[in-house]
């Protein structure tokens, strides 16, 4: 009720990303809600805590006792038919894990924000990218925002699609620690008609656990189902493509903003020869670069890779096809990795394999912890990318930007 | 103009929505102009500890690509105009998210503008201040620091004076009339809305000329490489404390048997290079002729900073000292520590030296500050535990003795 008269008209407000989600919450009227704070995703159950106490909506808002639980009782909670939130940072995502993968097993189409951050030890809040991109096997779908706009956006198109009956998976949004979650920007919030009309209601379905239709959910099967029941996720990720591209089209007709691909940002690619490659608000310091070195008549471009899950081969594939290098820019690192390179960079490295002609491709690690990436720092990268294409190769693969020696 | 950037030094947790709705309302002002704007927090300083130096930003710019250069960074490069809104924190500041006392103008534009809440004149303020090589002015609102609690706030109008006078001394930021426009959305017209064009019609400012203030360096220090650190997250534990003043803890001393007694006194080492004295914004003064040697400051004492004399009394380490009450609060003799603004103060030297060398120097030294630390012009809360602070307060409040 009270949603309807907040949110009237469109207005304009000055959120961080973290509020952003905790409005796309109240707008699609969630209804079970867990929190377990540690920063920085915690800012955003702060916010629906006084969303839920101003009486802006209304959720079973439930505080649990760890992480672990905060994913168990959204899980259970979904399996009935709830739709479902909650989030978590760092070694908190972690701690939560052996709930987290079983969510995708079964299918349920929970919505997580990850405030990213640093995986302890040594302690740090700054944003890193590992926490969120170690659910990029278990059949999570995984967003990377880019704006507190898009924060809100992105949050209402994750339940969109996840419950979607012909995806069923779970969602995790990844909003980069501080540079998103604490920073406040104008953001539009749409009317509560146009999500309603956006945003079914939730039905599971034949799937739902109810008295009324009996079923049991997550039997011990072993070798004899298991195999199978994998692929079947498999092919409910790979039909998320075109239900992610169905659900954008609408909403950009709907809200009236949107780019003219829900997987990726391109920017000054078209006649580039290097381009760079990154996620979140590593699009800031590099767009800033691009924009001053295309004054200084370099041709550059850059691609910020939105979803990461599913990643899109074909789309990323074509941008970078015509280029002479590809700088894929890490704010995350696997050790002892092929190259010993980012983990975006050897996804990236892996797509352009298929290419007749590949571009060369270096990968940098760079703002790790949340040390800040400045637009010399990409400037630099643009120069390494150009001498490995006057050299014709590229002699080191992976360079650590701006660390101390 | 492009960009305009306004940073708020403030003291965390006390002053934490003050500084939130400095900057706000200077986005919410110039979107009536139609700028864009963003407001973030200097991120590292959260968990703000009592009374940490910790910043806010404000950033204006007339087109979405110029405000980009802006973003997904911590400190703004430099700012147009940086608001203290305590003026103790003019000694240079010190926090969780930077190593090193950084001055208090230290992202002064050249030819921008530091404000100053303060009852202090701007010559007093002028020597505390660290010198820069470019000229920048100094405005100063009239004022006792603001200073609220986590869960409430002392709505006396901070914040809009200091709206107001940004006004003045940044015109090109915003418009006053925008600035009023934009109080007024957020429910701050009438009495607030006076204030803060008070404030912009009365506020003068005077010009800071290089090389002019404080010839302090502020200390820092060098972040290791990742070829020196240790590895496994290892830090070596600084060595052992000695004698009073550095010297040795004397052949008498048994540290099995009795370990308490220290005749060559007692100084445990410190961090050299992280001293957090600027989260304090009152400081004990020590009345060495009552102490009672009870030993209850230097046992309570969270930052250990009391050194232990030859003869048994505590100087508390100004160069430790967060200046958070609890030796106040813990002495049993009344009037033997007692909490004084910091802004009295313009060193961190030794109380017990002053007290050695001249006892009758000191006491009227002592006895001068208490008393200033009476005068409520001057009476301050640091947000703690302060005995006869509130008290006093609240008396002028119930007898309507105040101006």
């Amino acid at each position: 009720m009270a949603t309807e008269t907040l949110y009237q008209t469109e207005r304009e407000e000055l959120i961080s990303g973290s509020e952003a989600i905790a409005i796309a919450c109240a707008m699609a009227d969630v209804d079970v809600i867990t929190a377990y704070p540690i920063r920085p995703y915690d800012t955003v159950m702060q916010y629906v805590s006084k969303l839920k106490a101003d009486g802006a909506f209304d959720c079973d808002f439930i505080v649990a006792e760890s992480e672990h639980s905060q994913f168990e009782i959204v899980k259970h909670a979904s399996a009935v038919g709830a739709r479902t939130f909650c989030g978590s940072s760092g070694v908190g995502w972690f701690y939560a894990f052996e709930a987290i993968t079983v969510t995708a097993g079964l299918r349920l189409p929970v919505v997580a924000m990850v405030g990213n951050r640093a995986l302890d030890d040594p302690g740090a809040f700054g944003v890193e990218h590992n926490d969120a991109m170690a659910v990029r096997d278990l059949g999570w779908m995984l967003y990377w925002v880019g704006t507190a706009q898009e924060a809100l956006d992105t949050a209402l198109l994750a339940w969109r699609v996840a419950e979607d009956p012909r995806v069923f998976l779970p969602a995790a949004i990844s909003c980069d620690g501080s540079f998103l979650t604490h920073s406040q920007a104008i953001v539009n919030v749409p009317t509560q008609e146009q999500v309603d009309q956006f945003l079914p209601q939730y039905d599971r379905g034949r799937l739902q656990l109810h008295p009324d239709n009996p079923i049991t959910v997550a039997p011990q099967v072993n070798e004899d189902w298991l195999m199978e029941i994998r692929r079947q996720t498999d092919d409910a990720m790979r039909r998320c493509s075109d239900v992610i591209k169905e659900a954008y089209e609408e909403f950009k007709q709907l809200f009236g903003r949107g780019d003219s691909s829900p997987f990726i940002e391109e920017y000054m690619t078209e006649d580039a020869d290097i381009i760079f490659v990154g996620m979140g608000t590593l699009a800031m310091p590099v767009r800033v670069a691009v924009r001053r070195m295309r004054e200084q008549g370099k041709k550059v471009g850059f691609v910020r890779v939105k979803f990461f899950r599913p990643f899109a081969t074909d789309e990323i594939r074509e941008a970078l096809s015509g280029c002479k290098a590809v700088a894929v820019v890490d704010r995350d690192y696997s050790y002892g990795s092929p190259s010993y390179g980012g983990v975006l960079f050897n996804e990236i490295r892996s797509a352009l394999y298929e290419l007749d002609q590949r571009p060369l491709a270096q990968s940098f690690i760079a703002g790790l912890g949340g040390r800040e990436v400045l637009v010399r720092d990409v400037e630099e990268m643009a120069q390494m990318a150009q001498d490995s294409i006057d050299a014709g190769k590229v002699k080191q693969i992976n360079t650590w930007i701006g660390v101390r020696e | 103009m492009s960009t305009v950037a306004v940073e708020v030094v403030y003291r965390g947790i006390f002053q934490k929505t003050l500084a939130r709705n400095i900057v706000r309302s200077i986005v919410f002002a110039a979107r009536k102009e139609g700028k864009i704007g963003t407001a973030f927090g200097r991120y590292g300083d959260s968990p703000e500890r009592n009374g940490i130096p910790a910043k806010q930003f404000a950033i204006v710019s007339d087109s979405p690509e110029e405000l980009e250069e802006n973003l997904a960074v911590y400190e703004a490069r430099e700012v147009d105009v940086t608001i203290n809104v305590d003026d103790t924190m003019c000694k240079g500041i010190e926090s969780w998210a930077w190593y090193g006392l950084q001055p208090i103008n230290a992202l002064t534009k050249p030819g921008g503008t530091l404000i100053v809440t303060s009852r202090q004149a701007a010559d007093a303020l002028i020597e505390d201040i660290h010198q820069k090589d470019s000229a920048y002015n100094l405005a100063i609102i009239p004022a006792s620091t603001s200073y609220s609690g986590l869960w409430v706030y002392k709505d006396d109008h901070t914040d809009v004076r200091i709206l107001g006078a940004l006004a003045k001394v940044c015109p090109e930021l915003v418009s006053l009339d925008s600035m009023v426009a934009a109080l007024e959305d957020q429910g701050w017209g009438g009495l607030k809305a006076t204030s803060a064009r008070n404030t912009y019609d009365r506020l003068t400012s005077r010009p800071v000329e290089p090389g002019e203030g404080s010839d302090d360096e502020p200390f820092s220090f060098d972040l290791p490489g990742w070829k020196s650190m240790e590895e496994g997250l290892v830090i070596r534990g600084i060595e052992e404390g000695g004698g009073f003043r550095g010297g040795s803890l004397g052949d008498s001393y048994d540290p099995i048997n009795t370990p308490s007694i220290l005749p060559q006194g007692y100084e445990p080492t410190r961090n050299s290079v992280f001293k957090k004295f600027s989260t304090r914004a009152m400081r004990p003064v020590i009345n060495f002729d009552t102490c009672i040697k009870c030993t209850l400051c230097w046992l309570q004492c969270p930052d250990t900073c009391f050194d232990v004399t030859p003869d048994g009394l505590y100087d508390a380490n100004m160069e430790a000292c967060c200046g958070c009450a609890v030796c106040e609060a813990v002495c049993p003799v009344p009037d033997c520590i007692t909490m004084v603004n910091e802004a009295e103060f313009n060193d961190n030297n030794s109380q017990y030296e002053h007290w050695t060398r001249d006892k009758d120097g000191y006491h009227n030294w002592m006895a001068e500050l208490i008393q200033i630390q009476k005068d409520k012009d001057s009476t301050r809360s640091h947000g703690y535990h302060s005995p006869g602070v509130y008290e006093s307060e609240s008396e002028v409040a119930l007898t309507g003795d105040d101006d």
